[in-house]
């Protein structure tokens, strides 16, 4: 308990630097890298053409990022297919099957790096390279680019102009992403994660058996695979392989890793909302920034004590056949981890839709695996790759539309008035994901190609499915395991919904944040609704809850909820 | 009498209409209007048609009488729907039926260009006719004066009784159709075509005929479609989920699941709320051209008002009497009185009143000469028999008099008259033979309760500016009395609009009042627009609303009304979704109980079979919707305070509240149709 609370603790310290960081990044404010990194901007848009006072509005920005997302899918797909290759492939992988292909460049290209394939054996360092490393980084910065333009379209200073598209991505990756993968690489190293183009290392164990050690450019991988939220390993196993996440330190590392930029966008969000306002008084989160922490706060905690608690309550039925269950169920986690780190890894690579794993959440107990599951329904606490910001504020916006009428006002955000139209996408966006994640589970039951990947019948099973999807959807890309999901019908059906989860929002959600921005500005008077009050906190939580509770409470009471009940019945 | 019609909900008549309407609104046709309610009818479509082959999905034929009573209660869940809006509408049509009354079919005096008279029907009188109405005649339509002074009777229109003057030009030259004339004549051009007077027009906005949805009406509809999407999402896929699981679900429990998840409490309420708004508006005698200007008066940030008739009484009453040097003050009250006995003007009554408020007698005098008051020679007057003449007036005006027979200006009249002018008010000067005797200070009275209603619009954040032709000096005082944010003196209609449009830059919605012609402008301009029915007509065309009782103060509970409206629909809306919390603990585990028995931990309600508690959920559904009328109708309680505290009590109220009473009216109902389900062998 101790050990989460201070790591919780000393994440918030770090978060408040990175965000100011991020907000001078959105901002063009200057920064100590500029001397040396505008330099290099500037190389790369001679480069490639980029008229860096191009203005886009959502249209156009929207349109590039989808351009440019499709171009690098297309590419990242011959690359998988023609992998055999003798280029950076000691340990001579084959040609990646055309569905499974398909599966891994969308969920890498979205973010999502859920992994129907094992890293080790079904990847040359080449596409681990091209393929993996690179769209860990390019869809990371296509996320936060489009987080960026949000913002700057609620907060309304310029009427139509959303920034550039390929500006915000150059200096995302530039001046975010590279750096910071920089000093986390070396900093895994240092805890002994490898780093080569060696191949792999046959060893004869002392038991007396062969063992195949395998090698690569892993602490590359690993740095950007936390710090773009990304998630999908090295390895088949992911960050539970000594290899990726070899001791406590590199734990605690790979954490921050991930929590820092999801954290820092909601900081660079109050600060440019503080920005527009002429506030005058210096506040660390900004003061809309300040709601929208702590509702997500919030929800993290309660995710992670239900988390805790129900992993440290072990397993009934180990107990019954007499394996004591005093250090809680330790099944499928890692000794060097425990509950405790376990617990928080898994809350954390959920609610930041990272998906890595430092333990198996198939063997997690129900309610233990609830908790993933619905951080993942939410898609909102924290989110990954500036995303869940998003998501959170289209929540916010529901929250500020009923609140608002409740106080006798045109609901308003940010001194904009929320009309039918922003209503309307703003349903839309919300339609999707329970959509998205119910028909397609509602699919894998009824066909026989779903039902073969189920391992494990019954209650489980439906959670499985469920979680394939919920984190497909998400764009989260852990995987509950246990699924036998490299079929056709696994990659095909996870690919579509991991496309759709991914642009469909993004796009909605920029057509919601160009509506806003054209809007006049309403003055605040002591009759608006208060978006930075306590009160309005717990409203928007709540709206959270009982949205999702709605949406995925008869699912879920099929699934963990009953294989609970069952459990301890 | 209108504050009895106002508390009384239902009288028979509306009763019966309504019930009769929300029979006729059972047209799919008329229903798909409303999505969520749309829903319900097609679930009761489906279950109707399962009582008859039950087998149609596979199901078995035992659930015959189950789903007979789901469809009865899904029927009525529709019905309660349609009759809630049919009694929001009925409440209008009873007020328009009595507007009917006085547009009976009447006989005009056509005039030609000759003056020649002709008797014409007054359907028949187009645009730019002239008619002349004598005294005891109804005044065909709508028009202007062009000729003559004469009392109108406007009750039947504005419900007050009282005669009011109409007379050509100025802002009193309009008249309206289906009123009387009952003193003297008027000779009046035709201002509107037959069809399509004001009354007309009044007849189908109260009818709530021309309704159209408000913009937030708008976006709420597409929150609750939404909803209703994502629970159909939600029902049809829970379906194979289910059978994944080994739970096979009826097809009538899907239905009866689904509207209970829908939010059709809001969904039936919501057309209701909006017409029962704008019938408040109207029982509050102004009417509004559209739901939407009601609407926007909830978001008034700017209240643009006249000083004049809104603010004050518009009459100069005297307030002190402040003699000069050497002059005692009774001297000055008794030539005040005697120069005031034969004065009619509020001025010259005033200040009688003031003399016996301040003990001194009224005085006995007989006149020889009395002399009213001109704008040539601003001052008014009486020769008294005894040969004294008593004069008082404008003070320029008066030492001009003085000076003319050779009388003195004593020194300290000029600080008096001065000291008057700062304070807001108008000095009048007394003047006996050729001696100055002092100063009526007359004050432009604050009307009553004033100050505390600004203060009431402050603390909802609505700023108020009032205009007025007087100098600043004059203005700043009166602002300052009446507690208005800010004030606009000298003036013009122009600096009115000027005004109007810097506020709407800041993105501000402003409304104001007005009524004369040059008003017009102005009213079109604001946001909302209040004209006085006392009004001209192009006042009137200018505006989204109406004031019939012409009293400019209304606007303050027009917005008032305006903001109920949102906070009911923002408030049922919490409720409603609130609601789907105890019905899915009621439902949920009796879905699956059976197959998962472990799950009957959910049914915290211990409800007592799965058949009770569903039917238990869906018949709450149902009743909570009449029950709900009432409020619908007449609004959440406002009481304006800052919009956290608001917040948080409607929160309360209607959130926590939402969650909390279905609870126990499940519990209760589940008790109660238990035994009668046993009973029927369910």
């Amino acid at each position: 308990m101790l050990q989460i609370a201070c790591t919780l603790f000393l994440y918030i310290l770090l978060v408040i630097p990175v965000g100011n960081y991020l907000y001078k990044v959105a901002t063009f404010k200057h920064t100590f890298m500029d001397r040396i990194l505008d330099k290099v901007d500037n190389t790369i848009y001679r480069f490639c053409g980029i008229d860096i006072h191009q203005e886009m509005d959502w249209k156009k920005y929207a349109f590039s990022l989808v351009l440019v997302n499709a171009l690098m899918l297309l590419i990242g797909f011959i690359i998988l297919r023609i992998q055999a290759l003798p280029i950076f492939n000691p340990n001579a992988i084959g040609g990646m099957e055309s569905t499974l292909s398909f599966n891994t460049v969308i969920s890498f290209m979205t973010n999502t790096n859920l992994q129907h394939y094992a890293g080790e054996s079904g990847l040359s360092y080449f596409s681990q390279m091209t393929v993996i490393i690179f769209m860990m980084f390019t869809s990371a910065a296509s996320g936060y680019a489009a987080c960026i333009a949000f913002v700057r379209g609620l907060v309304g200073k310029d009427k139509t102009n959303m920034g550039n598209f390929f500006v915000d991505f150059t200096r995302i990756i530039t001046r975010v992403l590279l750096p910071l993968s920089f000093i986390v690489s070396l900093l895994l190293v240092w805890q002994g994660v490898p780093q080569n183009f060696s191949g792999n290392i046959i060893a004869h164990t002392i038991s007396g058996v062969y063992q195949d050690i395998a090698m690569g450019p892993v602490a590359a991988l690993e740095s950007i695979k936390h710090i773009g939220t990304n998630g999908g390993g090295f390895f088949g196993a992911n960050s539970s392989v000594p290899f990726e996440n070899p001791t406590i330190i590199s734990n605690i590392i790979e954490l921050y890793s991930m929590m820092i930029l999801p954290g820092s966008c909601v900081i660079m969000f109050g600060k440019m909302v503080d920005e527009r306002k002429g506030s005058q008084k210096k506040s660390i989160f900004g003061s809309e920034g300040r709601t929208i922490f702590i509702a997500m706060g919030i929800l993290f905690l309660i995710s992670l004590a239900l988390c805790y608690v129900s992993e440290m309550a072990g397993n009934p039925s180990l107990q019954q056949i007499g394996l004591s269950q005093a250090m809680g169920n330790m099944e499928g986690k890692e000794m060097r981890f425990g509950i405790s780190q376990s617990a928080l890894f898994t809350t954390t690579t959920t609610s930041f839709t990272t998906g890595t794993v430092n333990n198996m959440h198939d063997t997690l107990t129900p309610m233990g695996g609830f908790v993933p599951l619905l951080n993942m329904m939410l898609n909102l606490v924290f989110g990954g790759k500036g995303v869940g910001l998003m998501n959170m504020i289209i929540y916010v916006i529901l929250t500020v539309f009923i609140c608002g009428l409740m106080i006798g006002r045109t609901p308003e955000y940010l001194g904009k008035k929320i009309g039918g139209k922003e209503m309307k996408l703003t349903a839309l966006c919300i339609i999707i994901h329970p959509l998205l994640i119910l028909a397609f589970s509602a699919l894998a039951v009824s066909m026989q190609a779903g039902l073969q990947g189920i391992s494990n019948p019954g209650f489980h099973g439906l959670t499985q499915v469920l979680y394939e999807f919920a984190s497909s959807a998400a764009n989260n890309g852990s995987g509950f395991e246990g699924l036998a999901d490299n079929s056709v019908f696994w990659n095909v059906t996870t690919g579509i919904v991991m496309f759709l989860g991914r642009y469909l929002a993004i796009v909605i959600q920029l057509a919601i944040a160009g509506s806003l921005m054209k809007k006049q500005f309403v003055p605040e008077t002591v009759g608006t609704l208060k978006t930075s009050t306590v009160t309005f906190t717990i409203a928007l939580v709540l709206i959270i809850y009982i949205f999702a509770a709605l949406t995925f409470f008869p699912a879920l009471s099929l699934g963990p909820i009953a294989e609970h009940f069952v459990l301890w019945g | 009498m209108k504050q009895s019609k106002q508390n009384k909900l239902l009288t028979k008549e509306i009763l019966i209409d309504s019930i009769k309407g929300a029979f006729v609104k059972l047209n799919p046709l008329y229903m798909i209007k409303n999505p969520v309610m749309f829903v319900v009818e097609v679930g009761f479509l489906i279950t109707l048609i399962l009582c008859f082959v039950p087998d149609l999905f596979g199901g078995d034929n035992s659930l015959r009488v189950y789903n007979i009573i789901v469809s009865v209660v899904l029927f009525v869940t529709v019905l309660f729907a349609n009759f809630a809006e049919a009694v929001a509408e009925g409440r209008g049509k009873a007020q328009a039926a009595s507007l009917k009354k006085t547009q009976k079919d009447t006989k005009a005096r056509l005039l030609d260009a000759n003056g020649n008279e002709t008797i014409v029907s007054s359907n028949e009188l187009k645009k730019g006719d002239i008619v002349i109405v004598s005294a005891g005649e109804l005044i065909p339509n709508d028009g202007e004066v062009i000729e003559g002074v004469a009392s109108v009777d406007e009750s039947a229109i504005t419900g007050e009784s009282a005669p009011v003057v109409r007379e050509s030009g100025g802002d009193f030259c309009s008249v309206t159709g289906g009123t009387t004339v009952v003193s003297d004549y008027l000779k009046i051009r035709i201002t509107s075509d037959p069809g399509n007077s004001f009354l007309d027009r009044m007849i189908s906005l109260v009818e709530g005929a021309s309704r159209k949805k408000t913009p937030n009406e708008i976006a709420l509809n597409t929150l609750l479609v939404s909803l209703t999407i994502i629970f159909l999402i939600v029902i049809v896929t829970l379906y194979p989920i289910g059978k994944y699981s080994g739970v096979t679900l009826s097809i009538s429990t899907l239905v009866a699941l689904t509207v209970c998840l829908i939010p059709t409490t809001i969904g039936g309420l919501l057309s209701a709320i909006g017409i029962a708004g704008m019938d408040r508006v109207t029982r509050f005698n102004v009417i509004a051209m559209s739901g939407k200007a009601v609407e926007a008066c909830g978001d008034v940030d700017t209240m643009i008002l006249d000083k004049t008739g809104t603010i004050t009484f518009g009459n100069r009453l005297a307030a002190e009497f402040l003699p000069v040097e050497g002059i005692d003050k009774s001297e000055l009250v008794n030539a005040a009185m005697i120069s005031s006995l034969f004065d009619e003007t509020p001025e010259g009554k005033s200040t009688l009143d003031l003399g016996k408020k301040l003990g001194f007698e009224v005085p006995k005098v007989e006149s020889k000469e009395v002399f009213e008051f001109s704008a040539q020679t601003r001052m008014s007057g009486v020769d008294l028999v005894n040969g004294i003449k008593i004069r008082k007036g404008a003070s320029d005006a008066i030492s001009h008099y003085i000076q003319e027979i050779g009388g003195r200006i004593p020194s300290d009249l000029k600080k008096h008259v001065d000291e008057v002018a700062y304070l807001g008010g108008t000095p009048l000067t007394v003047c006996s033979d050729d001696k100055i005797l002092g100063v009526i200070y007359l004050k432009d009275t604050v009307k009553p309760g004033m100050k505390e209603r600004f203060e009431r619009l402050r603390a909802i954040g609505i700023k108020t500016i009032m205009c007025t032709g007087d100098n600043p000096l004059t203005a700043a005082t009166i602002a300052g009395e009446a507690g208005v944010d800010d004030f606009i003196a000298e003036c013009k209609p122009e600096d009115k609009i000027d005004v109007i449009k810097r506020e709407q830059d800041k993105g501000k919605i402003v409304a104001m009042t007005g009524d004369g012609t040059n008003d017009a402008p102005a009213l079109a301009q604001a946001n909302v627009g209040l004209a006085m029915n006392s009004g001209t007509t192009a006042a009137k065309e200018a505006a989204n609303m109406v004031d019939l009782d012409s009293d400019p103060t209304k606007i303050l509970e027009v917005v008032e009304i305006g903001k109920q409206m949102l906070i009911t629909r923002g408030s049922l809306t919490t409720f409603s979704i609130a609601n789907d919390i105890a019905k899915y603990f009621a439902i949920i585990p009796a879905m699956f109980m059976i197959a998962i028995p472990e799950l009957a931990v959910l049914n915290i309600m211990h409800l007592s079979s799965p058949l009770s508690a569903i039917l238990s959920a869906l018949i709450f559904n149902a009743i909570i919707i009449p029950c709900l009328i009432p409020l619908a109708m007449k609004g959440v309680k406002y009481r304006p305070m800052s919009s956290n505290k608001m917040l948080i009590r409607n929160l309360l109220i209607y959130g926590v509240g939402g969650v909390i009473t279905p609870f126990i009216a499940i519990k209760i109902i589940d008790v109660i149709i238990y035994p009668l389900l046993v009973m029927i062998g369910l």
